[in-house]
């Protein structure tokens, strides 16, 4: 368990061969753990009478579903081990996960985004832009996914500034004042994908300030749900950006709380990459046998990370394409892939009413 | 011919509603004189609607337009009103209001047809979807109704539509005097914000819970496996396993052995059915099954998942039943399983919300007798494997004409 030094391998430089052999090794170690230290986990696999020792590949290791995590404390720690919890990003009502950190996921996790993120941005802290308010991570207690994204990828710059206020509006003052300091240098953003449209996007848009990004680098995620609504695609939130502050660079990434610090950032060809340190399974309904190349499936995620709740391997609520692995035109090595949406409430007769607005 | 002073419905809320069939003056429906239960005009209406529904074109597709219409065929309203000869007295208790569920779109046609067999004017909201079902039938009914023999018929059906509005809610409230509630508990719930006269009462279908008993050693016996399989998948996947009659627990009677072998090939005859049929696995829905699965293991102690070829069968083994396990519900096909020598756990277990146990390889009279000396709180029906969905007018513990007319006592 205390061997690390699967981090020493080339974050996107392993081949399909190499790469299973180092996620079955260390995904086996991490389930073996769980099921050692994880009551819940032990449970489950029990009553799938499954045998870890029996693995060989990592395809094999059964997943949770990711929703067991809002009814549930999973934790493969004692309590007093805890120094981080962190939530997912629930609306009001809705159940939210929760993930308990230790001190050793809690590094394995800024260990891996930074591997991960300096292939897209470089080795050296850059001046960053967080587009969002700085209110979001004041309440430093209970970390929310949203803040939490903002404080991990906060490492990778230097001379911080939140472009949105308290109230959500944009800080035109302290970004002119920001984009002079830093003339002509490359600089790092990062927002949330709905919030970069709704607030950011927006009142440049809509009024006539006029700021240039186009040495910036923009890292975002969330997710689209909240966009399809407004039939904003992938394609057209980079060209309006671009139209409204000239950046082009811009990387979308997936992932979530449960698996913070394996996310799975998008190239320059618009395609999403698992690491050395995470994979992606396309699975089907059917069955939950692993879909082909090009044939859209439910996301199963996996992490080397998680050592302090059993969250290595998760079948997601997401629906995905695998369009190919060590491919890439892009060079890195690993599955590419896209994220085609949100898992639909499945459509059921019978007479108890599944939706109550529409009795 | 006005027997009451008639309250109007607001145009603002008029305007909102949609007339799907009949009669379009709501507010005058209480000034209507009551029918009898099973009067002539109703059977005779009825069984027009039979002839028209039995042989339509759309039957094909829709099976249950036929079902219904053999349902209202004069023979057969004929053979159910034989249980209510001594109703000599009874009227209908005037208007009744019902709330029709959006997933069975061919529940608001038995609703009303219990309505009117009973007697009552019938305001019968629609849901809002678009179902093709529930146009085809409002269209036919229109016709109907529109033909001059049925225009003093027509005074007593109004087929509406509206989006989920409170204020209409309860203007059909306040003038009527029952009012009928499919849909389970957030339904109910719903429609309670609106009041009723003093005198007006509800009708309710709640959330229920349904499950199955099997005589393994007499299942092993049936010759026809298949037929069995059949039957269950009527009762189940035919309605994603999300009717309140589905059975979603099955309880296994007999010694261990049998129990495994029953077991075995009740569940593979059943798949080879589910194939065969091409029922198809929603995604969420194999999600769903599957989360349901991993949150019980947690929560029991020493569950079962058996393994399976794919997602069709989600079967859960319990080795005790605990009293939480009716709000662990999960359409689509997902089966908590439990045995023992003999059903004797089932009296502690069964609670109000228990509404149909199928059975199999179980004599009717000998469960009548079992069943009648537990005197328990729950379980309004006892029928046979095959017929949990069959509509009865004896439904949810209501004998619904006796309770939907009023007895005028003589003496």
């Amino acid at each position: 368990m205390d061997d690390h030094s699967f981090l020493t391998k080339p974050v996107f430089g392993l081949d399909i061969i190499a790469k299973s052999a180092l996620l079955t090794d260390r995904l086996k170690e991490l389930s073996v753990h769980h099921y050692e230290c994880c009551v819940s986990y032990k449970k489950i696999l029990k009553a799938m009478d499954f045998n870890i020792d029996t693995v060989t590949d990592y395809h094999n290791i059964p997943f949770l579903p990711v929703r067991l995590f809002k009814q549930h404390e999973l934790l493969s720690i004692e309590k007093d081990q805890i120094i981080k919890s962190m939530t997912s990003s629930g609306t009001t009502g809705q159940q939210v996960s929760k993930i308990f950190l230790d001190r050793t996921t809690a590094k394995l996790q800024t260990k891996v985004l930074a591997k991960i993120v300096e292939s897209y941005v470089g080795k050296s802290r850059l001046p960053m832009i967080i587009l969002d308010s700085s209110s979001v991570v004041k309440d430093r207690a209970m970390f929310s996914a949203r803040g939490a994204g903002i404080l991990g990828f906060s490492m990778f710059g230097r001379d911080k500034v939140y472009a949105l206020d308290e109230n959500m509006a944009l800080d035109f003052e302290a970004l002119e004042a920001f984009l002079e300091r830093h003339k002509g240098k490359e600089i790092l953003l990062f927002g949330f994908t709905f919030m970069i449209w709704q607030y950011f996007y927006k009142f440049l848009k809509e009024t006539d300030h006029c700021i240039d990004l186009s040495n910036g680098i923009l890292i975002h995620g969330g997710g689209w749900k909240k966009l399809e609504g407004q039939s904003v695609s992938q394609e057209k939130f980079k060209e309006e950006l671009k139209n409204v502050c000239g950046i082009k660079k811009i990387h979308d990434y997936y992932g979530m709380v449960e698996q913070t610090g394996s996310v799975f950032m998008e190239c320059e060809h618009g395609y999403l990459h698992s690491s050395t340190f995470g994979d992606v399974i396309i699975r089907r309904a059917f069955d939950f046998s692993v879909a082909d190349f090009g044939e859209e499936g439910i996301i199963q995620v996996l992490s080397v990370i998680p050592e302090s709740y059993p969250g290595h391997s998760l079948l997601t609520e997401d629906k995905g394409v695998l369009l190919g692995e060590d491919s890439c035109p892009c060079g890195r090595k690993g599955k590419f892939f896209k994220v085609t949406g949100r898992l639909k409430n499945a459509e059921i007769r019978g007479c108890s009413d599944t939706y109550v607005p529409q009795f | 011919m006005l027997r009451l002073e008639v309250v109007a419905i607001p145009m603002y809320l008029n305007s909102k509603i949609q007339l799907m069939a009949g009669n379009d003056k709501f507010s005058e429906m209480p000034a209507l004189k009551p029918l009898v239960p099973f009067d002539d005009s109703v059977i005779r209406f009825l069984d027009e609607l039979s002839g028209l529904l039995i042989k339509h074109p759309q039957g094909r597709d829709f099976p249950e337009i036929i079902t219904f219409g053999f349902y209202v065929r004069k023979s057969s309203i004929t053979r159910l009103k034989r249980s209510y000869e001594d109703l000599k007295s009874n009227v209908g208790r005037g208007v009744s209001f019902h709330i029709a569920p959006s997933n069975v779109p061919i529940n608001f046609a038995y609703s009303l047809l219990v309505g009117l067999l009973s007697g009552n004017a019938c305001i019968v909201r629609l849901s809002s979807k678009e179902l093709t079902l529930t146009n085809i039938l409002c269209d036919i009914l229109s016709t109907l109704l529109d033909m001059p023999k049925f225009s003093e018929l027509k005074e007593y059906v109004s087929l509406i539509k509206y989006e989920q509005d409170t204020e209409i809610n309860s203007f059909f409230s306040s003038i009527c005097d029952l009012r009928i509630i499919w849909g389970g508990d957030n339904t109910v719930k719903e429609l309670r914000k609106s009041p009723l006269p003093p005198r007006s009462f509800d009708i309710t279908f709640a959330d229920r819970y349904s499950f199955c008993l099997i005589r393994a050693a007499e299942y092993l016996n049936i010759k026809d496996k298949r037929k069995m399989a059949f039957n269950f998948y009527n009762d189940t996947y035919l309605f994603d396993q999300n009717a309140c009659t589905s059975p979603r627990l099955i309880f296994w009677v007999g010694d261990l052995e049998n129990i495994r072998k029953a077991k075995e090939i009740f569940w593979h005859a059943l798949h080879e059915l589910l194939i065969e049929k091409k029922y198809l696995v929603q995604p969420m829905m194999a999600v769903d099954k599957y989360s349901l699965s991993c949150d019980v293991a947690l929560d029991y102690e020493n569950v079962a998942l058996p393994i399976a070829p794919d997602n069709l069968i989600s079967r859960i083994e319990l080795e005790s039943l605990q009293s939480d396990l009716p709000e662990r519900t999960c359409a689509g096909g997902s089966f908590f399983e439990y045995s023992d020598q003999v059903p004797d756990k089932l009296s502690n277990f069964v609670s109000r919300k228990f509404q149909t146990l199928t059975y199999i390889g179980f004599k009717r009279d000998e469960l009548v007798e079992y069943f009648a000396n537990l005197e328990m709180v729950g379980l309004d029906r006892i029928v046979p494997c095959g017929k949990a969905s069959e509509f009865s007018l004896v439904w949810d513990g209501y004998d619904l004409i006796r309770h939907m007319s009023r007895v005028v006592s003589f003496e």
